[in-house]
């Protein structure tokens, strides 16, 4: 799950990482105020919405006129923000950040994610900050240091490697070494799955703030972690996806015109490599998951339907547990009730699909039936063609 | 010979009274599994399937001699039971269940290995020998005692690959699913081992996807220590960057972990691929 930069801000502070001071603001009368009472002279306000990429994209500005603040309150609040991470359509703004400006005397990198190989938290950073930090990996991977731990107590020296790769001063250390092991504890507690504050800046102090802050949370952990679930903004969460959830089902909208339904996220990643090896073009994944039923078999079409670049629809069933004629069932009284208007080539594989077959083959709909799995995705790329 | 488990493998449930355990437990029982008790917290002293309950898998390993565990519990409340079956050592851990939060499964991971136990899964089908031991929840009637070693971090998938070695008349020494999380108990890596070691199996199958660097290593560990043919197949090809594919370990990220990435590292380590997952069958017996 993912959260705003203010909402990462707001669990920084209470993890004693140091912020910039900030407020936040839904209207542009709001913002206006909140402006002046961060500051007098000077302000960077940033619109939040769930994508990187917001300077490029002008969501982001820095300025000393209190007009300006206004009119970027007029421009993006109600609107959407487009940038190279959103799709063509943006992400919503309803919630601009304003905070005082900080002098920035260097920006550095620092995050921290699980490394699946070493079975470990890696804490990273890199005097490069401010920049894509996965461009620096690419370009210049020594300009990057890591730490990994197996637990959440973190050592008296830790910190050291990542400090002196930041070429930080001795005053500058114990600073970081207190980042370092809030951040740490903050990544084990709240159950985070990547957390990155990019840039961390040397302020004209000579003091370490953390001037953005992004925060993925493990969606698994939710369960046990009721304070960040309220965070959830679904209004930054695409509509189909957030439906299809709400039905257990798995579903990612792609660019092309095959609506896939499978059960199994492997076996619907497979599909869609097969489609295109057909020569098509997948339109969604969608994953029903193991409990196929005649319900969700019927929702899962509607919200392939919705997409209006379908075409055909490929189901794929590997029936194991699930009986195909089941499934059929569910197919038959999907496409009856939902009305399905393009074609649909339909693979059942596995328990009773002769059965499924023979069912499929008394209805008058428009159901192609394929026995393998490279037919049925030939069988849909020629119909699209 | 096989991996894992046979015909002589004495295997618990726990969460052995719920729904999903009950469904499988039996089927496995039908399959010839040797099923040899349960654990329910609460539920102690009593028999279900015919089969003892008891509250803990501390209890029941006082009773019971146990090769194997194999978990349905909650994601909830899945560490405990986890731990649980770390503590009484069992050496076998199959955990079945979904949604275990990646923190609780590293502590978990660290904890098996300091303990010499070895788990499969969490996210996963489940381990099968044909015709001898089933334990997961895959349809046995696709399987047929034979010569390929399946290893897979997807579920339906597998079976398709099962079938297809089942229809070129090729059979399975035993089938793995490894399960799709970031952090599983067992890698390709450990279960590739067990199958060069294992003298009933001739080829060996590798089903991956996209997201982390499994494959990568698989590969390089392939080329030094595997001498039977492997044929492998990654799911994701057409997977766009920072969506994540259902499971919560299949997400390229940072342009890492494409399905591309992962076929050539296989191929520069002589593994044999293939871009269709409809020919994973093929492959393989023109191999072995």
């Amino acid at each position: 799950m993912n959260i705003h930069e203010y909402q990462s801000k707001q669990i920084f502070k209470e993890y004693g990482l140091p912020v910039p001071n900030f407020l936040t603001a839904n209207t542009t009368e709001e913002l206006i105020a909140s402006a002046k009472e961060i500051s007098d002279t000077n302000w960077v306000v940033k619109a939040q919405v769930h994508a990187g990429g917001r300077g490029k994209a002008g969501g982001v500005k820095v300025t000393d006129n209190l007009k300006e603040v206004e009119e970027f309150a007029d421009k993006w609040i109600n609107n959407k923000l487009v940038t190279y991470q959103t799709d063509d359509q943006g992400q919503p703004v309803s919630c601009i950040l304003v905070e005082e400006c900080t002098d920035i005397k260097k920006e550095f990198y620092l995050g921290a994610v699980i490394d699946r190989s070493s079975k470990s938290l890696v804490v990273m950073a890199s005097p490069e900050g401010g920049m894509d930090i996965e461009k620096v990996a690419e370009d210049h991977p020594e300009k990057i240091f890591k730490v990994f731990l197996k637990s959440p107590s973190v050592g008296t020296e830790d910190h050291l490697p990542l400090a002196e790769g930041l070429k930080l001063s001795e005053e500058q250390t114990i600073e970081f070494k207190e980042i370092f092991s809030n951040l740490v504890k903050l990544f084990f507690e709240k159950d985070l799955s990547l957390v990155e504050i990019n840039p961390l800046v040397l302020n004209g102090s000579d003091n370490l703030v953390c001037l953005d802050g992004k925060i993925n949370i493990d969606s698994n952990a939710l369960f046990r972690q009721d304070e960040i679930l309220e965070l959830r903004d679904i209004s930054q969460e695409e509509e189909k996806e957030l439906r299809a959830s709400e039905w257990d089902l798995n579903y990612v909208s792609l660019e092309g015109n095959i609506g896939c339904l499978v059960n199994g996220a492997g076996l619907a990643m497979a599909t869609m490599d097969i489609i295109k090896l057909a020569g098509g073009e997948p339109a969604n994944f969608l994953d029903v998951g193991g409990a196929v039923d005649e319900k969700r078999v019927a929702e899962a079409f509607k919200i392939i339907l919705e997409d209006e670049n379908v075409k055909a629809i490929l189901v794929n069933i590997f029936g194991g547990i699930v009986r195909c004629d089941v499934v059929a069932d569910g197919i038959i009284s999907a496409v009856e009730g939902v009305g399905v208007d393009v074609p649909v080539v339909v693979r059942l594989k596995g328990n009773n699909s002769e059965i499924a077959k023979e069912m499929l083959g008394k209805t008058n709909l428009n159901i192609i039936a394929a026995s393998e799995l490279s037919e049925a995705a030939e069988k849909a790329a020629e119909i699209v063609k | 010979m096989s991996i894992l488990v046979n015909k002589d493998t004495k295997v618990i449930c726990q969460g052995f009274t719920g729904s999903q355990a009950t469904l499988h437990c039996s089927q496995a029982i039908d399959y010839g599994t040797s099923i040899i008790g349960g654990v329910t917290p609460g539920k102690g002293g009593e028999s279900h399937l015919d089969l003892p309950v008891f509250n803990s898998t501390k209890e029941a390993q006082q009773e019971l001699e146990i090769d194997a565990t194999i978990i349905f519990v909650p994601a909830k409340f899945c560490k405990d039971s986890v731990q649980e079956a770390i503590d009484a050592e069992i050496p076998l851990i199959i955990c079945i269940t979904e949604g275990i939060p990646t923190l609780d499964m590293m502590k978990l991971k660290q904890n098996a290995d300091s303990a010499g136990c070895r788990i499969i899964g969490p996210n996963c089908p489940g381990v099968i020998t044909p015709d001898q031991c089933k334990l997961g929840i895959m349809p046995g009637y696709i399987h047929k005692p034979g010569k390929i070693g399946i290893v897979s971090r997807s579920g339906t998938l597998t079976y398709e690959a099962v079938d297809q070695t089942t229809q070129a008349d090729l059979g399975q020494s035993s089938c793995v699913g490894i399960g799709g999380d970031p952090i599983p108990g067992s890698s390709f890596i450990d279960i590739l081992q067990l199958f060069e070691e294992d003298s009933e199996t001739e080829g060996i199958v590798m089903v991956g996807e996209i997201g982390g660097t499994a494959e990568e290593e698989a590969a390089e560990f392939i080329q030094s220590n595997v001498s039977k043919p492997v044929v492998a197949y990654i799911a994701g090809v057409s997977a766009p960057s920072g969506k994540r594919m259902g499971h919560a370990g299949a997400i390229i990220a940072g342009g890492k972990g494409t399905a591309e990435d992962k076929f050539l590292a296989l191929e520069k380590s002589g593994v044999h691929t293939t871009r269709s997952p409809a020919k994973i069958g093929e492959e393989i017996s023109k191999l072995v």
